[in-house]
């Protein structure tokens, strides 16, 4: 068994260290609001936090993933409120198919912490991952709006 | 192989016939493909009626749309699929404008296309494509609110002894105007169900609409914000396995044999399985398990006829469909092209193609199925739950009375998941091991592998002016895929196939916006064995960049600004015309641009609804293109909800410069080349125009909105970068001409 401290709990789950976090948070621990899109760390679907820094999980390993703080979707929220990112994206109604939102959310919240005013071209830099419904016109609005929350 | 469906085709073709192939109102198994050609099978309106129907918490049902809870809440049934365009909430919307009913208390749900067969399809087509979502049932989805009303009223009425007459709706509450008595849905709800619906309702003129015709928030968003949202992917049961899969990479190959023994001892693995001739799949606790052993098995495969087919065969074939000598069936049709452009001052001849593309949603497909001797249910996000029933039935070999699908929302669908194949794997599958539930996922490498492509065309064109610069004469020969007609596409093989026309059709809803006096489009049909798909936009997106980037070489070759050589064969199409101005007028058109930026337009007409684009770029080195600015204007007669219908435009730029930019699949040794999104990019925010809506409905019709932008996203800035830089691209993606994204 290895513990994985996954949204402030520690979670003991039966796999192989060499299982991608992506599927371990999704089939191991059963949370699965991180979704997979590409396996290759290209489209950004799986972004979790790890110790605070967005990461792809699909390209994070179990092993490298202990002792270390991971936070999905379901926990970037806390004391029963959505984080300031979610709100903004129910105040502008981004989602559209909504599957890649998880990951773009949390890509951003990590924006945010890091650099709670980006400009434009910082959220270009920072923000990568691929939507192809095409939400970035209101993706753009939303981090400006949760910026200014 | 090729030949031998060439042959077929010039067989088949009727040349020079131009008619709807006529389809019977066979079962519902006919599926997705009729719906995506403008088709709608007829059924039966049984709103409601004597015997009271239970929604499965109790409630009753006013009608097939609506139940109404004691607490007042309600629920508003919704036949087609939401995928990200919006379609759950501007149905609702629909219904309960013609209900009166409160929005806050609006909840949706989604009935099985089980319990819709048997209730002889109170609910109609399931099918979710062609932009249709809304506009093919919005005047059934607002008789079902306004029926419902109707019959709540009366109840009320009947419980104080009134007449209806005196009795008015608004926002679920039902007044007494004489009295000033009020009583809500909720507590009345009971006694509609058991009257009988009235024989007409009149429906609101959407001038009228409160609800209705205005940018209401979704209904489905916080879920999404929050990943409680449940995906085909997210299913889960009780003892659920998961299973990976792999077809045989060439398209048409065979599963020779596998060695199973190889990978036995591997962890979490359960069963390995043929699929039909073609796949194999590994069963496993987890799927990723599954996947693992699957890239252990060895496999080997009977590649088939189709092991040397390549893009370059495919393009030689192609090519050949531009001959004149070819046969063809003409689609638009007037005056005498050949003897215009012989006795023409001036001709100007372009030939453009257009690759595959993958639909690539971000949810790679799959289905979970249960099968036992007795029952087969499917967990599935599919554009057509009909469709997806009518693969059950066929693999289950079950009942139709055994089996269901359940929907689930779609991590995006474009047209992928009207098809079914994924489907009839994962009761395939199931149907092997008898009473365990099994997911199967594809993995992304599958996903891109075993898509359904958008066809593959070329186009040559040809146009003649005579002596005074006036366009005489366009020759418009289309050479390429049919997706109607394709092999596994699941119509007839014989026939000729219309759809192809898409935007460049004489009338109807995909119609050229541009009278000359001699005129002929026709199309040599050629189908590549590479399976096609409706690809979000489908036909249109093709016609539509042949089309305007030709009126652009056409504008330049008789000295004519692009947007005062469109006007001049526009007079006769006033709507294509108006958008196209308000464009022109909103992006500046015929002011100086700022320092470095040019400007392209384009306009087209395809899934009822009238479109138009604008793009601003600025090219560095002659091959980086910033996209700065899109301009787009819609007009599809009514608009349901317009927070929704701008973005869909906006979606669909990024989803038509997408496949521009980065598109394309390429075909070698009779394989998908594409595996992933390293070698198949999407456009990423840093690569986002600034999209600016003009929306302008103009009544009197009902015109889509989640497809036909794509169509003027392409040419517009193609149109701009020959501004920028005096060179044409006529192939694409521009990731093969040395273009991208700045």
């Amino acid at each position: 068994m290895t513990n994985l401290k996954i949204n402030g709990k520690t979670i003991a789950v039966d796999v192989e260290d060499d299982t991608p976090l992506l599927w371990a948070i999704r089939e191991n621990v059963g949370l699965t609001g991180t979704k997979y899109g590409c396996g290759i760390a290209q489209c950004g679907a799986c972004t979790v936090h790890i110790d605070d820094a967005a990461m792809r999980s699909c390209g994070v390993t179990v092993g490298d993933a202990v002792g270390k703080e991971i936070t999905t979707i379901e926990g970037l929220g806390a004391n029963g409120a959505l984080h300031k990112v979610q709100q903004a994206w129910i105040g502008n109604d981004v989602p559209q198919c909504g599957y890649c939102q998880s990951g773009m959310i949390m890509a951003v919240a990590a924006l945010l912490k890091e650099n709670p005013k980006p400009t434009d071209d910082d959220i270009n830099d920072a923000i990568t991952n691929i939507c192809r419904c095409g939400t970035f016109q209101q993706v753009r609005k939303a981090i400006h709006a949760a910026a200014n929350a | 192989m090729l030949p031998r469906t060439r042959e077929e085709v010039a067989v088949n073709l009727q040349i020079g016939q131009h008619v709807m192939p006529k389809l019977n109102r066979r079962a519902f198994v006919i599926g997705s493909a009729t719906a995506a050609a403008g088709l709608a099978l007829g059924f039966d309106l049984p709103f409601g009626g004597p015997a009271v129907v239970r929604a499965a918490d109790g409630a009753s049902e006013v009608n097939a749309w609506v139940v109404i809870r004691p607490d007042d809440t309600v629920v508003i049934r919704i036949a087609r699929s939401e995928m990200g365009q919006g379609t759950l909430t501007g149905l609702a919307q629909l219904v309960a404008e013609e209900l009166e009913c409160d929005w806050s208390k609006v909840t949706t749900e989604y009935p099985t296309p089980g319990q819709s067969i048997a209730r002889k399809r109170p609910w109609g087509e399931f099918t979710t494509g062609g932009s249709l979502g809304i506009r093919a049932s919005q005047d059934y989805v607002r008789q079902g609110g306004a029926t419902a009303c109707m019959m709540l009223i009366q109840a009320a009425a009947n419980s104080w002894k009134v007449p209806a007459s005196e009795c008015k709706a608004a926002n679920s509450v039902i007044t007494h105007t004489p009295s000033g008595k009020t009583t809500t849905y909720g507590k009345v709800a009971e006694a509609a169900a058991k009257l009988e619906p009235p024989a007409e309702v009149k429906l609101k003129d959407p001038k009228d609409w409160t609800i209705a015709g205005k940018g209401l928030k979704r209904l489905d968003t916080v879920d999404k914000t929050t990943g409680k949202m449940i995906y085909g992917i997210d299913v889960k049961l009780p003892g659920m396995l998961n299973a990976a899969i792999k077809d045989c990479p060439v398209f048409g190959g065979k599963v020779k044999s596998f060695d199973e023994a190889k990978i036995a001892g591997m962890k979490g693995v359960k069963k390995v399985l043929p699929v039909g001739d073609s796949a194999v799949a590994v069963v496993a606790d987890t799927w990723w398990h599954a996947k693992t052993a699957l890239e252990a098995l060895p496999i080997v495969w009977d590649e088939g006829d189709n092991a040397n087919l390549s893009s370059e065969t495919i393009a030689t074939w192609l090519a050949e469909g531009l001959d004149d000598a070819q046969p063809t069936f003409i689609g638009n049709q007037n005056g005498d092209v050949k003897a215009a452009i012989a006795g023409a001052a001036k001709t100007v001849e372009a030939i453009y193609s257009y690759p595959y593309q993958n639909h690539a949603t971000m949810e790679p497909m799959n289905a979970t199925a249960l099968y036992t001797p007795d029952k087969c249910e499917v967990w599935c996000g599919t554009q057509d739950g009909e469709a997806a029933l009518a693969a059950v039935l066929d693999v289950s070999g079950l009942a139709a009375e055994k089996i269901d699908v359940h929907r689930l929302m779609l991590g995006g669908g474009f047209g992928r998941r009207v098809m079914t194949d994924y489907v009839r794997q994962a009761v395939a599958i199931a149907k092997q091991m008898p009473g365990t539930p099994v997911k199967l996922l594809w993995s992304r490498e599958e996903d891109m592998q075993h898509g359904k492509y958008h066809p593959i065309t070329q186009c040559k064109l040809t146009g003649a002016f005579d002596a005074d610069n006036n366009l005489v004469a366009l020759r418009y020969r289309l050479s390429g895929q049919s997706i109607m007609l394709s092999e596994g596409s699941g119509a007839p093989k014989n026939g000729i196939d219309p759809f192809v026309f898409q935007g460049v059709d004489q009338s109807g809803e995909a119609a050229i916006g541009y009278s000359v006096a001699n005129l002929l489009i026709d199309y040599a049909m050629h189908n590549p064995n590479v399976p096609p798909g409706f690809w979000r936009g489908v036909n249109l997106n093709h016609n539509a960049i042949y089309l305007e980037c030709f009126m652009d070489e056409l504008a330049r070759a008789a000295g004519l600004e692009p947007l005062a050589f469109r006007r001049k064969l526009m007079g006769k199409h006033p709507k294509h015309l108006a958008v196209l101005n308000a464009v022109a007028e909103k992006i500046g058109w015929g002011t100086p641009a700022p320092k470095g930026i040019y400007r392209g337009i384009a306009q087209v007409m395809g899934h009822g609804s009238y479109v138009a684009g604008a793009a601003e770029i600025s090219v560095t080195d002659g091959s980086k293109i910033k996209v700065h600015r899109i301009v787009a204007s819609t007009d599809p007669g009514y608009i349901v909800n317009p927070a929704q219908v701008e973005r869909q435009i906006a979606g669909s730029i990024v989803y038509g410069l997408s496949a521009l930019f980065y598109g394309g699949c390429t075909v070698k040794d009779g394989r998908i080349e594409q595996s992933n999104f390293d070698t198949y990019n999407s456009m990423r925010i840093n690569e986002m125009p600034k999209v600016e809506t003009v929306l302008m409905p103009s009544g009197g019709f009902w015109g889509g909105v989640g497809e036909p932008s794509i169509g003027i996203a392409a040419p517009a800035v193609l149109n701009a970068y020959f501004a920028a830089t005096g060179k044409r691209i006529r192939s694409f993606p521009l990731r093969d001409q040395n273009s991208t994204f700045a």
